[in-house]
């Protein structure tokens, strides 16, 4: 099947052609970070994690939102996923790619990598996390690629497929709690000890994840004719909007903790998040962004005329993924550090390299999708064909 | 029948695993022909090591000269520690800070301003319960017997998760080659390599040659003093028991063992 | 079973045997000598016996191994002597005891490193003496 990806028109191949352009410069400039060091990123002692494991930490909620087709259709037969629960698992592959790759560019010593599996550590999250994550990809790369065959061959899935489908659900669940208690479980960081931070990626990811794959349906239904089907994406845009209103109100919760019981520890990480600290304030604008664009996102989608328009939705949801991939993308880890365990307020800002690095890597995770979706429709066809 | 081309390829495939295979097992139980002998306290002409059943420091900064820092300087210069020159980079072992930022929860408005600006020293309090090796993937850093949380700098992948867990700021991350910014190379201790976090040891490598560590030897005031709080008769644990020691954040749990006599 | 592609296929997989036998057929008729390692040292010229933590068949073999176990037992168990195989008793380290007799690092450790193309990266952070600042 892997050959339908060779072959296309020509937007196919110049949209593959410019991601792999984009991959290489990345590619060109992690070879630089190489040679010189994480210090060519724009991380310091203060603030030791900055865009790479911001990015990994919103695309690991990406990835888990594949459950939101998975759970309905196999679990409660809602048939209107059926033929789009692979479009899900498929995105669920790219995203755990691309996660995995942040990790490892990430990495001050990334040749040692293998030192996480030759000495296991069960009492570190970051273990639990390699393991999880990998396994959620071998899970969606084998189950999406086998229905997909079957699909093609007009034959059942074989019997082992179901059980793994099913695992796939909690394991889903899973991969963003453990991402969560990442950060939850460090008595030192007052922003990331809290409870609610897993139900909080959760309820992100569901609201991102979706819209993400609403707006590639709707893509797919401009360039390639694949049609979703009208309930379909009315079902994820409804998921969406639920989505975004409990993260939006986990949100509120976080700050009526903080700012009422004003423990000071806490309260200076939220000051900075959304006013900023000693004229530090690069964060809190972009959070006003966010946090406009979430509203505005959620008086678009709660209305069910708008999330039967083909273009209000698309708005609605790129203002979704925008305000979600600021606030867990950006806002989240760095917010973590800023102001450190000594009171310091130390600017971040990711460099050019690191920027270009970044960029490269969605520019593999796009590639990866673009090359299964494009296998997906290609069988679409010669089955609806037949 | 011939095979299909799918059956080729997963035959081939699997043939290239079983070739790779043997030589993974070989590699997984391949035994050292070396072994070492047990702890030797004392060879002829070599001085025994230092024992505790739990290392810790006393810090009495009442004692400390405005403007010193000797302690800084000792341990960096013993152990390489570089100097970049830019915050960003910056790699500190041992280091000063105003009481205000150390001690936030007993530092109030009305407090005089040269006791909030007094500059005490920090460094990594091996607690006994430290976070940084709780979250460490590789146990890179790890926990002594005698208390010493200790840094394995050849398994370090340089993940930083530890930076993240220690809450004070302990840790510091080689972001570039340390070697051109070494302003004196110690030729006894070696330097570290880019892409791994680096933090005080409590001297380990001067223990097991029966020496205290550079800091506290450097010290003329000895405002720095360092023992087995376990030992009862030990000189620092007689001292924090006639005095009122503090520690920084204590009421997280990671029981530091860095006391703070002011 | 059917051949497609015949000629793509034989060139492929000349081309192929030519390339992975390459170090094998591009040094015929060449010689390379041997490394010549240089034990002229002050530090050993001093020694009364002079003799190296264990034999030089060993160590020829197993000084990796021999460091590997040293650098665990000294960082992870923090143990400081190594017992050989005689009987001697030795302080374990690489600046601190081997490079002490070995001091010339480029006439000794690196002429077989770099004949059999081995770069260890022990160096970017143990130091040779005289070789940093």
């Amino acid at each position: 099947m892997l050959e339908k990806a060779l072959t296309g028109n020509r937007q196919y191949g110049l949209w593959v052609a410019a991601l792999l352009a984009l991959a290489g410069l990345g590619f060109f400039f992690y070879l630089r970070q190489l040679d010189y060091g994480l210090g060519l990123t724009g991380m310091s002692r203060d603030v030791s994690w900055g865009l790479y494991v911001a990015q990994f930490t919103f695309l690991v909620g990406i990835a888990a939102s594949a459950v939101m087709l998975v759970l309905p259709y196999y679990l409660h037969d809602y048939k209107a996923f059926g033929k789009i629960t692979i479009l899900g698992e498929f995105l669920a592959v790219a995203a755990v790619i691309m996660c995995v790759t942040f990790i490892f560019v990430d990495l001050g010593q990334p040749s040692r990598v293998m030192n996480v599996l030759l000495h296991p550590s069960p009492t570190s999250i970051l273990f639990w996390d390699m393991i999880v994550l990998n396994g959620y990809l071998l899970i969606n790369i084998v189950t999406g690629w086998t229905v997909l065959q079957c699909d093609r061959k007009g034959i059942p899935p074989p019997a082992w497929v179901k059980p793994l489908i099913y695992l796939s659900i909690p394991w889903a669940i899973s991969i963003h709690t453990v991402t969560a208690f990442i950060y939850a479980g460090l008595p030192g960081r007052g922003f990331w000890l809290t409870a609610i931070m897993a139900p909080r990626f959760l309820a992100s990811a569901f609201a991102s994840g979706p819209a993400l794959l609403i707006l590639f349906c709707l893509v797919l239904k401009r360039f390639t004719g694949f049609d979703a089907g009208r309930k379909a994406i009315g079902a994820m845009a409804t998921i969406v909007t639920y989505a975004l209103a409990t993260s939006i109100f986990f949100v509120l919760v976080e700050i009526f903790t903080v700012f009422y019981s004003q423990v000071p520890e806490h309260v200076e990480h939220y000051r900075f998040l959304f006013a900023g600290l000693h004229g530090y304030d690069t964060i809190a604008h972009w959070m006003t962004v966010s946090a406009l664009c979430a509203l505005a996102a959620l008086l678009l989608l709660i209305y069910p005329e708008t999330r039967q328009k083909d273009p209000l939705l698309a708005m609605a949801c790129i203002g979704v993924f925008l305000s979600l991939w600021i606030e867990k993308g950006l806002g989240l880890i760095v917010t973590g550090f800023v102001p450190s365990p000594l009171e310091k307020v130390t600017r971040y800002a990711p460099t050019g390299p690191e920027i270009a690095i970044t960029l490269g890597v969605w520019a593999v995770g796009f590639l990866i999708i673009t090359i299964l979706y494009k296998i997906f429709i290609s069988v679409r066809r010669d089955v609806d064909t037949v | 029948m011939p095979p299909s081309r799918r059956e080729f390829l997963i035959v081939a495939g699997l043939t290239a695993v079983g070739m790779v295979c043997p030589s993974l097992t070989r590699i997984l139980h391949a035994k050292t022909a070396v072994t070492a002998s047990g702890i030797v306290t004392a060879v002829d002409g070599m001085t025994p090591a230092l024992r505790a059943k739990r290392w810790a420091m006393a810090v009495v900064p009442g004692k400390c000269p405005s403007d010193c820092r000797a302690c800084i300087d000792a341990c960096h210069l013993t152990h390489n520690v570089p100097d970049f020159g830019n915050p960003k980079d910056e790699i500190q072992w041992i280091g000063l800070q105003p009481f205000e930022r150390i001690f936030p929860g007993q530092t109030y408005p009305e407090m005089p301003e040269a006791s909030k600006k007094r500059m005490l020293p920090i460094l990594c309090n091996h607690c006994d319960n430290p976070p940084c090796v709780r979250v460490c993937p590789t146990q890179a850093t790890f926990k002594r017997a005698d208390g010493i949380v200790m840094m394995d700098y050849h398994r370090c992948i340089g993940c930083r998760f530890c930076m993240a867990a220690c809450p004070y700021g302990a840790r510091s991350m080689n972001w570039r080659d340390p070697r051109p910014f070494i302003r004196k190379i110690n030729d006894d201790y070696p330097t570290r390599t880019r892409g791994v976090v680096e933090k005080c040891t409590f001297c380990e490598e001067r223990l097991r040659k029966g020496m205290l560590p550079a800091c506290v030897v450097a010290c003329e005031e000895k405002a720095l003093l360092f023992g087995d709080i376990d030992d009862p008769r030990s000189e620092i644990r007689r001292l924090l028991d006639k005095e009122r020691p503090i520690r920084r954040r204590a009421e997280l749990g990671t029981k530091p063992q860095a006391y703070y006599i002011l | 079973m059917k051949l497609y592609d015949r000629g793509k296929i034989v060139a492929g997989i000349l081309i192929f045997v030519i390339a992975v036998t390459f170090p094998f057929w591009y040094g015929t008729g060449k010689s390379v000598s041997p490394p010549q390692l240089d034990l002229d040292t002050p530090a050993i010229q001093q020694l009364a016996d002079k003799r190296c933590v264990e034999d030089t068949a060993f160590m020829r073999a197993n000084h990796m191994k021999l460091l590997a176990t040293w650098r665990d037992d000294v960082v992870r168990d923090g143990k400081r002597y190594y017992t050989a195989k005689d009987g001697r008793v030795f302080e374990m380290g690489l600046t601190g005891s081997c490079l002490k007799c070995h001091s010339n690092k480029d006439r000794f450790c690196d002429r077989c490193h770099d004949y059999a193309g081995v770069k260890p990266n022990c160096w970017n952070c143990h130091i040779v003496p005289g070789e940093v600042k």
